[in-house]
């Protein structure tokens, strides 16, 4: 490695970045933080005048409501996509077909979310595909109520972030080496035990990062809910729009933004910290 | 050796996990053909190819709008990132830790809050919402993709050849253009391919930011799906499934290293 230069050309390169990212992002950011400890304006906007009362709103039981059940509602759909993506991951890492699988794996993920989205629609509408197979098979005389529920937001959430899930744990399982666990085996370790006291440790720090990759998006979840959710469906996400879009209520808008991006923030960092512990540990190891 | 076989569980898993991922995507694409409105089929036919090819106006202004977007934006976000990378790789100045963070948390803050702090940004300094502000806040979530992959290009660049274009006679300049551009260009193209695609398909955060006349084809699909959805969206899906399709076929070599880059 070499030694970084200390010259002004390198600031000179990263300036129009820099600039960039701190007019359009940091600038905005700060003024969501800001306007969060400031007073609703009467028709919109802000009123210059420090109150902690959007955080007093979030506290109201309406939105404790909404933000357990988005809390449950993530929790739910993370751990089904992991329990999917693992053994899926596993499948795909030990295959000889790894490319075609990953290709199959990344399709939908590039696929349009909107487009994905409408074809569960079409699949769980009362008028929907699932409901007309079932109506002409005979097992059901009246159309089920698929959609426009927790079920429909639960179920096409984890359609969704699967590939989130998949990627990261696919990657883990490709580096480890595979060998240990037969090595394991010939010394009289039975076939789970070796798969979780060999490889389950190697791969962790994958698990975290499939977890926290899932759950980040899930949990600030938009379109989901808003297309195949109902009433009793809506999650924070919702809520931030709503009040910018409808309520017009600024500060309770960014205080709900706070809260989301801090939540975002403290997964990212457990998963970087377990990276770094990680990295640690196989220094020590060679 | 002995051969390895992966065991019967995981397969099983596998195979389901694909059926589930492709099951919604095979059914839409299969309805468009389908010569009937509903979910209920009546017989083969292509007029939705031909309605979407001929008489959907605003949905092909949509479609420019997105390309136009997509264009700019990325191309921006390949300049600037690019750049970015050089200098943050092999110089050390104070504000390099802020900028890396500032670049890469839009990757990973839930798009609501991009789209919904830009919205109030945009709304407090009076900036009519159009497509300018899509530009800005398409470059602006493109910057992560395009910084990162000449970043880790950068990686695997051998110092020694700039010293070696140096005795050679180039000046810096010169060792910057002819030897650092052309070894970091892979970066630099799939870097710009990869912002093409995340802005032709962006959704929530082009929701907050456009404004009368500005739609995307997202918001195009998204307003058909509330307000009433005519087959013809059948059509456009199975085409950009094939885009999609298309773009991980040219990606194919790279799969395994966007795996570990997600």
């Amino acid at each position: 490695m070499r030694k970084p230069r200390k010259d002004k050309a390198g600031i000179m390169l990263a300036a129009p970045m820099g600039l960039w990212v701190t007019l359009f992002f940091a600038v905005p950011l700060l003024i969501i933080v800001t306007y969060s400890f400031l007073k609703k304006g009467l028709y919109g906007g802000v009123e210059w005048e420090p109150s902690f009362d959007a955080y007093r709103q979030v506290l109201d039981p309406d939105f404790i409501a909404v933000t357990l059940r988005t809390l449950w509602t993530s929790i739910l759909a993370t751990l089904t996509c992991l329990a999917l993506a693992l053994p899926t991951a596993y499948a795909i890492a030990r295959s000889r077909h790894q490319t075609l699988f990953l290709f199959l794996t990344i399709i939908p993920f590039w696929t349009s979310s909107l487009i994905r989205i409408y074809a569960w629609i079409n699949l769980l509408s009362t008028e929907g595909l699932v409901n007309n197979i079932l109506l002409a098979l005979g097992i059901i005389k009246e159309p089920l109520h698929l959609i426009y529920n927790l079920f429909a937001v639960i179920l096409v959430l984890v359609y969704m972030y699967l590939p989130f899930a998949i990627l990261p744990l696919f990657t883990a399982f490709d580096r480890f080496d595979f060998t240990l666990v037969d090595a394991a085996r010939d010394l009289g370790s039975s076939k789970l035990g070796a798969l979780v006291r060999i490889m389950l440790p190697s791969v962790r720090s994958g698990i975290t990062t499939a977890l926290v990759f899932t759950a980040i998006p899930v949990f600030g979840a938009y379109t989901v809910p808003l297309l195949v959710g109902g009433m009793g469906s809506t999650m924070v996400g919702n809520i931030i729009v709503d009040q910018v879009q409808k309520t017009r209520n600024w500060p309770l808008a960014s205080a709900f933004s706070v809260i989301l991006t801090l939540v975002s923030l403290i997964g990212v960092l457990t998963v970087l910290r377990g990276g770094r512990k990680d990295k640690k540990s196989k220094e020590v190891r060679t | 050796m002995r051969k390895v076989h992966a065991p019967r569980f995981s397969q099983l898993c596998l195979f389901f996990v694909m059926l589930f991922l492709f099951m919604p995507l095979i059914v839409v694409a299969a309805y468009s053909f389908n010569s009937g409105h509903g979910m209920t089929w009546q017989g083969f036919s292509l007029q939705w190819y031909e309605e979407l090819f001929t008489s959907s106006h605003d949905l092909w202004r949509a479609f420019w709008n997105s390309i136009i977007i997509a264009l700019t934006s990325s191309l921006t976000a390949t300049v600037i990132g690019s750049a970015a990378a050089i200098g943050l790789k092999w110089w050390s100045f104070k504000l390099s830790g802020y900028i890396k963070v500032a670049t890469y948390l839009p990757m990973i803050l839930p798009d609501v809050i991009i789209g919904i702090s830009m919205l109030i940004f945009f709304s407090s300094i009076n900036l009519p919402l159009g497509m300018f502000t899509i530009y800005a806040a398409h470059t602006t979530f493109n910057l992560p993709f395009t910084y990162l992959l000449v970043d880790s290009r950068l990686d695997e660049f051998d110092f020694s050849t700039i010293e070696a274009a140096r005795d050679l006679g180039e000046d810096r300049k010169g060792a910057m253009l002819r030897v650092v551009v052309p070894s970091i260009m892979p970066g630099v193209l799939s870097g710009f391919l990869m912002a093409i695609t995340m802005s032709i398909e962006d959704f929530v955060i082009t929701f907050f930011v456009s404004g009368p006349g500005s739609a995307t084809l997202p918001l195009y699909v998204y307003s058909s799906i509330r307000y009433g959805v005519s087959p013809v969206i059948n059509a456009l899906s199975l085409i950009l499934i094939l885009a999609s399709m298309a773009l991980a076929f040219i990606f194919r070599r790279f799969l395994k290293s966007f795996a570990a880059s997600a």
